[in-house]
């Protein structure tokens, strides 16, 4: 009994001390209150009075993809925006994807938004949708069959074009012997990225795949890789989440590699400005949700189509050191 | 004594039971409250569920798992598990596409070569199974990574990239397609060929189950393998021919996907045989082995595609799409084992 209640009044010290310091150690800078106020800044309200549309987004996005986390937002403000009530479902995998479009089609939506990362799996729903009569934007990635499939338009960037991006930027920075990191098997685009640099580099590139759902053998992938080959002199990874992993696999293994990368989040950001980082190639996700809805809603308001025919490109946007401070604030933001 | 008294010397388990009783003691039946349930549900949370063209939509996706989910169920009453179910599909249809168009061959060869490998794949699961006595757990565990491996290894080294090459130009694609991939529109109603395919596998798996002598062996195996050798029961045979049966539903499955969509990416079909496993167990299987039925299969495979399909309908937020997904099947997993202790009761 004896034990219990001093088993009581334990918890109770730890609870009150808990309290106690959180309530008396304020922090004046960052986390949730600095959230607020910058949200408080960009809140949305329809700035339009056309009906309530409804779009659907439907994208090969697996769970938390932070990539695509910011193309959501992207898209969610422009149709907080537009008047528009969106709906955004994604799936990792073609059979799926294809059916959340037979959904959409379904439930009679006045715009559909997809990426075509398997084009081919979605050509026939696609037919479909268009036959139904609603306009369909494609995003990310399949430009090259997006008007085939009778797209209005594709937004993104294409990653030939930005792999190449990266092979004359290394030139610039002299560098002879690169890895590509890929992180995951059986993307298309992640191949076309590391061919365009490799095309355009003027050194020797090696491909590297690595199992992207588990950061510790992505780690242990390239320290081995580096510690087998000291003579790299530049590690590309292909997705925000993996460069401050590559630069702990680079300070392991003792190499003095440059780690550059494809995509931003906040701790890239902070890696340029401190300098462990080279470079990065943004592709402006939150440009690809925002521009696909708006185009859609513009569509529908006004019959107008954006990019003659071709797709219209969001990157690449190479980001240094110096433009990575200004950019800071929007990805903590999470709209970068 | 009266009239009334009972008749001597007959056995009690001969006395004739009702009809109604029969009906309480069927694996399925929970798993059918179950889907009343989930049916019923949706129906009011999400106003276009309801509508003949999203119901054609649910009725195709559950085919897809479905037509996996019969065959687990009977390896599964038979007591084993088969974790490379799921990339096996993906397997047979990258071996027929592949094939095809390697040997510039009418597709209908590589659809034969695909049957051949993936029936080869399942013989391979069952036979160091039973050579080896290590769990099914293992055995497939192990197939399910060297499949995976071997799926995106193949590809790349036959394609030169992580997707197979698109055959649809090719001689027999079109009656292929009509075989494994066709679909009828009535009105707004599109009823997809594999529909079919799933009700024909689950008649023929419960006439297995409940009518023929393979059907008690399989009982007999999950029930207890010493028991079912010790009277006869060929337990090697039994186990091979489940494994065997689960690959010709993947090479059904896969060649689908193949005519369905032209082009196969390599890296599919990863965690799939979960979703077979739990539309086996939804439907009434133990994960213990003998006790369960093919029917159970087709409603839990049913409960599957409402609850996927569902929440898209009434526009859920898709973050929590996987935490209704498991919510549902644990509550109409529970509601089943309910049902079925309240049956067992009343005998």
């Amino acid at each position: 009994m004896a034990r219990v209640r001093t088993g009581v009044r334990v918890v109770g010290a730890v609870l009150a001390a808990v309290l106690g310091a959180s309530l008396a150690g304020c922090s004046s800078t960052g986390g949730k209150r600095a959230e607020e106020r910058a949200k408080a800044a960009a809140a949305g309200r329809p700035a339009v009075s056309t009906p309530r549309w409804t779009f659907a987004m439907i994208t090969h996005a697996g769970d938390g993809d932070t990539f695509w986390d910011i193309v959501q937002k992207g898209a969610k403000e422009a149709a907080a925006k537009d008047n528009i009530n969106f709906v955004y479902v994604h799936d990792d995998q073609a059979q799926q994807q294809a059916q959340f479009v037979q959904n959409a089609i379904d439930q009679k939506v006045d715009g559909i938004v997809v990426s075509l990362a398997k084009p081919e799996a979605l050509k026939d729903v696609l037919a479909k949708a268009v036959k139904a009569g609603i306009p369909v934007i494609t995003v990310n990635s399949g430009s090259a069959q997006s008007a085939a499939y009778g797209a209005l338009t594709h937004i993104g960037q294409d990653e030939e074009i930005a792999g190449e991006a990266v092979g004359t930027e290394l030139n610039e920075r002299g560098r002879k012997k690169a890895v590509c990191v890929l992180h995951e098997q059986g993307n298309v685009g992640h191949e076309q990225r590391c061919a365009g640099a490799k095309k355009t580099f003027s050194g020797t590139m090696e491909n590297l795949y690595v199992e992207g759902t588990n950061m510790p053998s992505v780690q242990a992938a390239i320290q081995a890789q580096l510690q087998a080959d000291p003579s790299v002199d530049a590690i590309v990874t292909l997705g925000a989440p993996f460069a401050p992993t590559a630069v702990k696999a680079k300070e392991a293994a003792g190499s003095k590699a440059e780690v550059d990368t494809f995509d931003l989040n906040e701790s890239v950001a902070r890696d340029l400005k401190s300098g462990a980082l080279g470079f990065a190639v943004d592709q402006q996700p939150y440009l690809q949700g925002y521009e696909a809805i708006d185009l859609l809603w513009l569509y529908r308001y006004n019959a107008n189509v954006l990019g003659g025919g071709r797709p219209v490109l969001t990157g690449p946007q190479i980001v240094t050191a110096d433009e990575a401070g200004k950019l800071e604030e929007y990805i903590k933001r999470g709209s970068r | 004594m009266s009239a009334a008294a009972p008749v001597q010397g007959r056995d009690e388990r001969l006395a004739p039971t009702s009809t109604l009783r029969k009906l309480l003691a069927r694996p399925e039946l929970g798993s059918v409250v179950g889907a009343v349930a989930v049916f019923v549900f949706f129906s009011i949370a999400a106003p276009t569920f309801l509508q003949a063209s999203s119901l054609s939509t649910i009725l195709y996706s559950a085919s897809t798992i479905g037509i996996m989910a019969a065959p687990v169920a009977l390896l599964m009453i038979g007591g084993e598990f088969d974790l490379s179910a799921g990339v096996m599909v993906t397997t047979s249809a990258l071996v027929s596409s592949m094939f095809s168009y390697q040997m510039t061959a009418n597709v209908w060869v590589g659809v034969g070569v695909s049957l051949l490998v993936t029936l080869a794949i399942g013989f391979f699961n069952g036979f160091m199974l039973t050579r080896t006595k290590l769990p099914s757990f293992i055995i497939t565990l192990g197939t399910f990574l060297m499949l995976t491996g071997l799926n995106l290894g193949f590809t790349k080294l036959i394609s030169g990239t992580v997707s197979t090459k698109t055959i649809a130009d090719m001689e027999g694609f079109s009656s292929a397609r009509a075989l494994f991939a066709s679909q009828w529109t009535i009105g707004s109603v599109t009823l997809k060929v594999t529909v079919l395919w799933w009700f024909a596998i689950v008649a023929v798996a419960t006439w297995i189950l409940l009518r023929t002598r393979a059907g008690n062996w399989i009982f007999a195996v999950g029930g207890g393998a010493d028991a079912a050798r010790a009277t006869g029961v060929p337990v090697v045979k039994t186990r091979i021919g489940l494994y065997m049966g689960v690959a010709l539903c993947a090479w059904i499955s896969g060649q689908h996907i193949l005519f369905s969509f032209d082009v196969v990416q390599s890296g599919e079909g990863v965690g799939n045989e979960f979703l077979y496993i739990i539309a086996a167990v939804i439907g009434g299987c133990l994960m213990t082995g003998g006790y369960g039925s093919a029917i159970g299969s087709a409603v839990g495979a049913f409960i599957f595609g409402m609850t996927s399909n569902g929440i898209v309908y009434a526009q859920w937020n898709p973050d929590w799409f996987k935490f209704f997904l498991g919510a549902m099947l644990l509550l109409a997993t529970l509601l089943n084992a309910w049902v079925r202790k309240r049956a067992e009761a009343t005998k």
